[in-house]
């Protein structure tokens, strides 16, 4: 039961060359309910690292944001950032040690870029990490890991991984039973973190809702 | 250079009205000094001097000893240490120090370092940058100039580093906790300043760590004022790179790696005495 409460939420990743490729399906959701169609999963812990997190929307924002806290305490500390391996390391480190005290229940991939260039590190609930090509979580890991298997070779262009990318997305509207529509695509190279569409264009990041009653539409409600 | 003309054994008369502040570490006096700090530095300036030179593939630490014997088994019944010797101790694979001061306490902060550089790996799977373990033990120093009403530590460390964000690096660090990055410098013994001004003159960013070895016995000899240098007065240690590139490798000399060097020492010497005299001929017939 533990392990199905982290598998709904669909988190794809594929190393290329230079770049390395995250997308996250876009629904929070439990048991028969959907909260909403526009949930961010993939985290930006930094100027060149991403994480995707998957599982229980306490934990996967706690966990996600505990990560991202201390990167930027460890940015600000130190004058050195930290790699890709020691950021994913670490987080490792405190899934690991909460394991067998108050556990987050969070599968996550990390994707970074720093001196060794690209990088992506699957983790799963229980800690165990791994350095890999591609990689893919939950439910939607059973449709797409064939595809990336069959398609993915090394040293691919943007372009070629977003062509693997959009296979796997094909796959899932197809044949996985939970609709996914909308898929969040985040990209991080040597200039950085940015969101891109399916034709790899950049993406302004969403606005964060205001509160002010002239441009809310729901302002005559409260009237 | 500052601290050396107002300490207390060189000005009676701030050496009185240090008395009144001196007691406790967490008492400024009214000077704005805190004596126990600088007392501590002089307890320095007693121990054995310490010079660190960095090069660009490698840095050399060099050390006066202070405990002389032919009876002291140096070379540990034949097991040469890589780890530590009287004056230099190994942190991690990547750092090293040497030390100026009281060893005992010298002994409890390099624990500390070790500690730290390991808890680092544990949870990061990578080497700790070398600044990021000195900022560690500087803090811990601090607070022994600000709390508990404890003596500060009284040592000073030249650290030799060498990660893959900046290199080969060299530190120096006191008892109040500052730190500092060098290209050359020297601590302890009566003569840190002249050795320093020896090392502005002499240092050149292209040495190499056989350069920079006899750059040290040079300087070392000028300011121990003497040219009988021996392997049971002086250690040297080299931190260089390792089998891999992301990799370095401490080594602290044998005394017979000593003695080749003090000996090639001894020779560029003698040929350089040679050459002034026969200049200073010339210079005379003419």
């Amino acid at each position: 039961k533990r392990r199905r409460l982290t598998m709904a939420d669909i988190l794809l990743g594929v190393t290329g060359k230079d770049y390395v490729l995250l997308a996250a399906d876009r629904s929070a959701a439990r048991s028969i309910i959907v909260f909403k169609n526009d949930e961010d999963k993939i985290l930006e812990l930094d100027s060149h690292k991403l994480m995707a997190t998957s599982g229980p929307q306490g934990d996967r924002t706690n966990f996600g944001e505990y990560i991202q806290r201390n990167l930027q305490l460890y940015n600000l500390a130190n004058s050195v950032p930290l790699s890709t391996h020691g950021a994913a390391n670490f987080a490792r480190r405190e899934l690991a040690e909460a394991l067998r005290r108050s556990p987050w229940q969070v599968n996550s991939l990390i994707a970074g870029f720093d001196k060794k260039g690209p990088s992506l590190y699957y983790m799963d609930y229980m800690a165990s990490m791994h350095k890999v090509d591609k990689a893919a979580h939950g439910y939607g890991a059973y449709f797409t890991l064939s595809v990336m298997d069959r398609y993915c070779v090394k040293d691919m262009s943007l372009e070629e991984g977003l062509s693997v990318l959009k296979k796997c997305i094909h796959e899932l509207q197809t044949r996985f039973l939970l609709k996914c529509n909308s898929f969040i695509l985040k990209v991080v190279d040597k200039d950085g973190t940015r969101i891109i569409d399916m034709d790899g264009n950049t993406v302004e990041p969403p606005k964060p809702k205001t509160f002010n009653k002239s441009d809310d539409s729901d302002s005559k409600a409260d009237e | 250079e500052n601290l050396n003309e107002t300490s207390s054994s060189k000005n009676p008369q701030l050496a009185m009205s240090g008395r009144r502040y001196d007691g406790r570490t967490t008492t400024f006096s009214p000077e704005g000094r805190l004596y126990q700090v600088e007392y501590a530095m002089e307890c320095i300036s007693h121990a054995g001097a310490c010079t660190g030179i960095l090069t660009k593939d490698g840095v050399v630490l060099a050390a006066e000893k202070k405990v002389q014997s032919k009876l002291l088994d140096q070379e540990h019944n034949g097991a040469p240490s890589d780890v530590s010797s009287e004056k230099m101790f190994k942190i991690d694979d990547h750092i090293a120090v040497s030390v100026a001061g009281l060893t005992s306490d010298a002994n409890i902060l390099i624990n500390h370092a070790r500690i730290v550089a390991q808890q680092h790996t544990f949870t990061f799977q990578e080497p700790m940058p070398v600044e990021q373990l000195i900022q560690t033990m500087c803090d811990l120093k601090q607070v022994y100039t600000q709390y508990g009403g404890q003596r500060p530590f009284g040592v000073s460390f030249l650290y030799a580093g060498w990660d893959p964000h900046c290199g080969f690096q060299l530190y120096h660090s006191d008892p109040s906790g500052n730190y500092n990055a060098w290209k050359a410098t020297a601590i302890g013994g009566a003569n840190d300043a002249t050795t320093i001004s020896l090392l502005k003159q002499e240092y050149k960013e292209d040495l190499t760590i056989d350069d920079a070895i006899l750059l040290a016995i040079k300087v070392l000899s000028k300011s121990l004022d003497t040219t009988t240098l021996t392997p049971e007065k002086l250690e040297f240690s080299v931190l260089k790179p390792g089998q891999q590139a992301t990799e370095a490798k401490f080594h602290i000399l044998t005394p017979k790696e000593v003695t080749e060097y003090l000996d090639r020492a001894k020779a560029i010497r003698e040929k350089e005495e040679a050459q002034k005299k026969k200049e200073e001929e010339e210079k005379g017939k003419k």
